[in-house]
């Protein structure tokens, strides 16, 4: 079943958490909701369940407009970034819940939730209570008690945000897997644009309550619609420019160009310019003439890139550069040389003019 | 936690040294006192000065109606603690701050006015005297005195509770399909019974001690309005050997008490841990 | 890797910008953040149906009517009935009643005094040290809360009544204890016993030593670390648990009436002295010094709530970072009133 949200529109106060936000997740694929805190991803995600009643819009399964339908009769499956286990109940008592609701016979219950408990390899934590699991384990659980009833549609808030770095890992990987499995429309909202990439399907990046740019994980990184998402997806190195015939020229004096595409910037406009660390390669020797002059402030070999940093004085510029262990070996550079960065890439986001 | 050992901080000795002297003085001294007079009776003597019909009569009034008020307390209690924490509404602070009156005023002047109140004149005499509801010296007047005194047990054990429920529990209920009522019966109830019964125990053992209102109140009738403490009284105020039948009453009073504070406190360590 | 502790170090400044802009808004900043959920209140799966609610709050406004607020009216009703001027004369024309007033204001505050000494004595011995029988010490703290004010005093007799344990040994000396103010001051010192106690214990653990360890490493001596450090700490909790054991002294009556003889112009306080004019049928007397004791709790009451609203543990921002629990009550206000 498809989901999709018309103009959605929710204040809280006179704070804005959604503007005028529309989306459609097609049916059996896994969306995530990307962006910072406050951005109103999971506000979004708690009118989609019914959790809180948009100012205005519409929200749509399938083809039903349910925009005002309680979350008692959506059939959604939702899953808290706390877990919400019921604390009194055992977990066999949880996960049996949605069912019991609904006066499914007790023998069926049984199955079912023995059925489920060993799909996530829990079955003989059926008798204990939530409170003796750990917290990825109490995340299985909170998955399949929302599953038991057999959803729709499954929602998830920040499924993995309060676990530790490593069950995370595992856990990111086996939701793919589960997803893949059962292919239930699912939609997730994260900050950590690595989960995003790594999970789903299609990534929805929001901020300030509206959608900034919304594809596959591919589209989205590589090609980021706008400076916001470019900063928001990794690290990245803003450099100022000014446009001139049509090339993007560093600083204001300087003859360094920048291998972006200016059309829409008036001659001499000043600009950003966007460039991710691995899109800057470090030379001992002034290759072409397009290069900054700079030198190592900083350097941390440690880890599957190496990180440097780059003072490039003749701008006033810090730079990140990343390099490949290999290149680094290569060139055997130390903290305080000279050095010559080259920009490969860049990105600018000029105005729209269609305002 | 938070604890630290002996000689780190100053005033160990000097503070230790004086809780101890004084918890002593005034509370083990007395109590003391009483339970070695008790002690010094013999098993008969002691049986019969504890086990007359008189005094049976009086600990069947005294626990039956503590008990009673207790349950009423309790269900009060949540009702509206529930009402406090979960609803705005004009007025809330001052309820809020008027469950504390039962604390603050004075036993005698509950007793005194509640006596009145439901009295054939009183204002709510009138209307309940002519229906056969006889709610001054009487019973039922104990009870209701009773419930003033230990709701506000209950409301305060409570309360605390509800408003650190998680709320998001009930928004998985209810996107689990569960009805309002359905949520309130499997999800909230079930965290609230410890505080509840913490503080049905706690009225209970205030009800149970209580004198100052009910003497107002009860007539003091032996065999049919007569509390234990006041039996208590009236046994010491007839002085003599009547001394010691006071002092067995009052021990066994004051074993039921303690009794009911060891169960106080695993009940709230309980209802922490829940 | 890098990218995503930049990510972290971007995340954080974008919390510091939510937490301004919350304050602007006056939302929690928490819940901006999408940290913690709205509060309860105002969420739909959290709120009960309009009607409910309706029925529910009448009920409690019943329940809360008949069985507080008709009785607090109905006193100064009665206590005003033949006017203010029969009210005056009650209240002030009696000696009797005169000097109840006076012993009651009088055995109050000897009282709360004695427990507030021994309330910090025990909050700094349970709450700062670790010792054997510690949790024994705190259970017979509250060993007053539980005993009938009727057995107290009934032990008191026994201690030092003519058969009792001191009793006679004093008469030699020539002290006489029962049926005397000490007596009435030592019952009332024994009931409220725990009020302070049991209210500085939680506050000062809930506070920690490391502000009085920081003192002490600055050379600080134990006095200085006390009046400089601990108590401006504990003022607010201190001041609650006075309030609370100041109430519950002013209205003692089962335990003082036992050991006072009741005395009139001699052993009566306020409460027994409304027994007495109870007793001699002079109802309207005995409304009218009701009266000034419900005057009292009401006083009770609002400082009360004054101290709670000044009390208020706004819990500090940078400690909600990490743990994403729910904010725990404050431990101050859930215990103690119940203790009453």
């Amino acid at each position: 079943m498809s989901i999709s949200v018309v103009n959605l529109t929710k204040r809280f106060g006179r704070f804005v958490a959604l503007n005028n936000v529309s989306l459609v997740c097609p049916t059996g694929q896994l969306v995530a909701l990307l962006g910072p805190s406050g951005s109103g991803k999971t506000t979004l995600l708690r009118i989609i369940a019914g959790l809180e009643v948009p100012d205005s819009g519409a929200v749509y399964y399938h083809d039903d407009e349910i925009t005002q339908r309680s979350a008692r009769d959506r059939n959604v499956g939702f899953v808290f970034q706390h877990y919400a286990l019921f604390r009194h109940m055992t977990v066999y008592d949880n996960v049996a819940f949605g069912l019991r609701v609904r006066k499914v016979p007790e023998r069926q219950i049984r199955e079912r939730v023995m059925e489920l408990l060993r799909l996530v390899r829990l079955e003989e934590k059926a008798y204990h209570y939530p409170s003796e699991l750990s917290g990825g384990q109490k995340q299985r659980i909170a998955l399949i008690r929302a599953l038991a009833p057999d959803p729709k549609v499954l929602l998830l808030d920040e499924p993995f945000g309060a676990l530790d770095a490593k069950v995370r890992a595992e856990l990111r990987q086996w939701l793919r897997r589960f997803h893949d499995e059962f292919h239930v429309t699912s939609i997730f909202v994260t900050h950590d644009q690595e989960e995003a990439f790594e999970v789903a399907d299609r990534v929805v990046v929001m901020n300030h309550g509206q959608i900034e740019q919304e594809g596959t994980p591919l589209e989205v990184f590589e090609h980021p619609a706008t400076a916001f998402v470019m900063d928001f997806l990794g690290n990245v190195n803003k450099l100022p420019v000014r446009v001139e015939g049509g090339r993007a020229l560093l600083g204001e004096t300087g003859t360094v160009e920048v291998p972006a595409k200016v059309f829409g910037t008036a001659e001499n406009g000043r600009i950003d310019a966007y460039i991710r660390p691995h899109e800057l390669d470090i030379a001992r020797t002034p290759d072409s003439s397009n290069c900054l002059t700079g030198k190592i402030v900083h350097l941390n070999p440690a880890g599957s890139v190496v990180k440097v940093r780059v003072l490039a004085e003749d701008f006033g510029l810090m730079l990140n550069v990343d390099l490949t262990p290999e290149r680094y070996r290569t060139l055997g550079l130390k903290p305080g040389e000279t050095v010559f960065v080259t920009p490969k890439a860049a990105k600018v986001f000029e105005p729209d003019y269609s305002i | 936690m938070g604890r630290i050992s002996p000689k780190v901080l100053p005033g160990y000795g000097l503070s230790l040294g004086f809780t101890l002297v004084y918890v002593s003085v005034l509370v083990l001294l007395p109590l003391g006192a009483c339970v070695a007079t008790a002690v010094g009776m013999d098993w008969a003597e002691f049986v019969a000065a504890v086990w007359t019909p008189r005094a049976r009569a009086a600990y069947a009034l005294s626990f039956g109606a503590s008990l009673i008020a207790a349950s009423i307390s309790t269900i009060i209690g949540l009702l509206i603690a529930w009402v406090l924490v979960r609803y705005q509404f004009p007025g809330r602070r001052l309820l809020d701050s008027l469950v504390d009156l039962p604390f603050a005023l004075p036993t005698a002047v509950a007793g005194l006015v509640f006596s009145h109140l439901y009295s054939a004149e009183g204002w709510l005499g009138q209307f309940l005297v002519p229906l056969g509801i006889e709610a001054a010296y009487s019973r039922l007047a104990i009870v209701i005195v009773l419930v003033f005194i230990g709701f506000p047990f209950v409301v305060r054990t409570v309360q605390p509770v509800i408003q650190s429920l998680d709320a998001e529990e009930e928004e998985a209920a209810a996107l689990l399909g569960a009805t309002r009522w359905q949520t309130f019966r499997y999800v909230l109830l079930p965290a609230l019974v410890p505080s509840l019964i913490t503080g049905f125990a706690l009225a209970v053992a205030r009800g149970l001690g209580e004198y100052g209102s009910i003497v107002f109140v009860s007539g003091n009738m032996p065999y049919k309005t007569e509390i234990a403490p006041f039996l208590i009284v009236s046994r010491l105020e007839e002085g003599g050997g009547r001394v010691v039948e006071a002092t067995a009453i009052a021990t066994v009073l004051l074993a039921a008490s303690l009794s009911l504070l060891v169960v106080i406190n695993r009940l709230e360590a309980w209802s922490r841990k829940g | 890797m890098a990218d995503a502790l930049s990510g972290q170090n971007s995340q954080r400044v974008v919390e510091h910008v939510q937490i301004a802009r919350s304050r602007e808004l006056g939302i929690d900043p928490l819940v901006l953040s999408g940290k913690r959920p709205l509060s309860t209140m105002g969420r739909r799966y959290t709120q009960d149906p309009l009607w409910l609610r309706i029925v529910l709050i009448s009920l409690a406004a019943i329940v809360m009517g008949v069985l507080v607020v008709i009785p607090v009216i109905n006193v100064f009703y009665e206590a005003l009935r033949d006017g203010i001027v029969a009210y005056g004369r009650a209240i002030v024309g009696d000696p009797e009643t005169r000097y109840s007033i006076v012993l009651t204001l009088t055995v109050a505050p000897l009282a709360v005094l004695c427990n507030v000494i021994f309330g910090i004595a025990a909050a700094w011995a349970v709450a700062r040290f670790r010792f054997p029988g510690r949790t024994l010490v705190v259970t017979l703290i509250d060993v007053p809360l539980s005993v009938s004010p009727v057995v107290a005093g009934l032990a008191f007799v026994l201690l030092f009544g003519m058969q009792g344990f001191l009793g006679p040994w004093l008469r030699k000396q020539g002290i006489d204890i029962l049926f005397t103010v000490p007596a009435l001051i030592l019952a009332t010192t024994f009931v409220t016993l725990p009020y302070v106690a049991r209210e500085l214990i939680p506050v000062m653990e809930a506070i920690g030593p490391d502000e009085e360890l920081a003192a002490l490493s600055l050379g600080a001596s134990g006095w200085q670390i006390f009046w400089r450090v601990t108590l401006p700490n504990i003022k607010w909790g201190l001041l609650y648990g006075i309030i609370l054991c100041n109430a519950r002294a002013m209205g003692e009556f089962g335990a003082v009436s036992v050991v006072s003889g009741r005395i009139p112009g001699e052993t009566t306080t306020m409460p027994l002295q409304v027994e007495v004019l109870f007793q001699d049928f002079n109802s309207p007397a005995a409304f009218a010094l009701a009266s000034v004791l419900t005057l009292l709790a009401g006083v009770t009451l609002v400082l009360k709530g004054w101290v709670e609203r000044h009390h208020a543990v706004t819990p500090h921002l940078t400690d909600q970072e990490g743990t994403d629990e729910q904010t725990q009550p404050t431990p101050k206000m859930s215990g103690s009133t119940v203790t009453v």
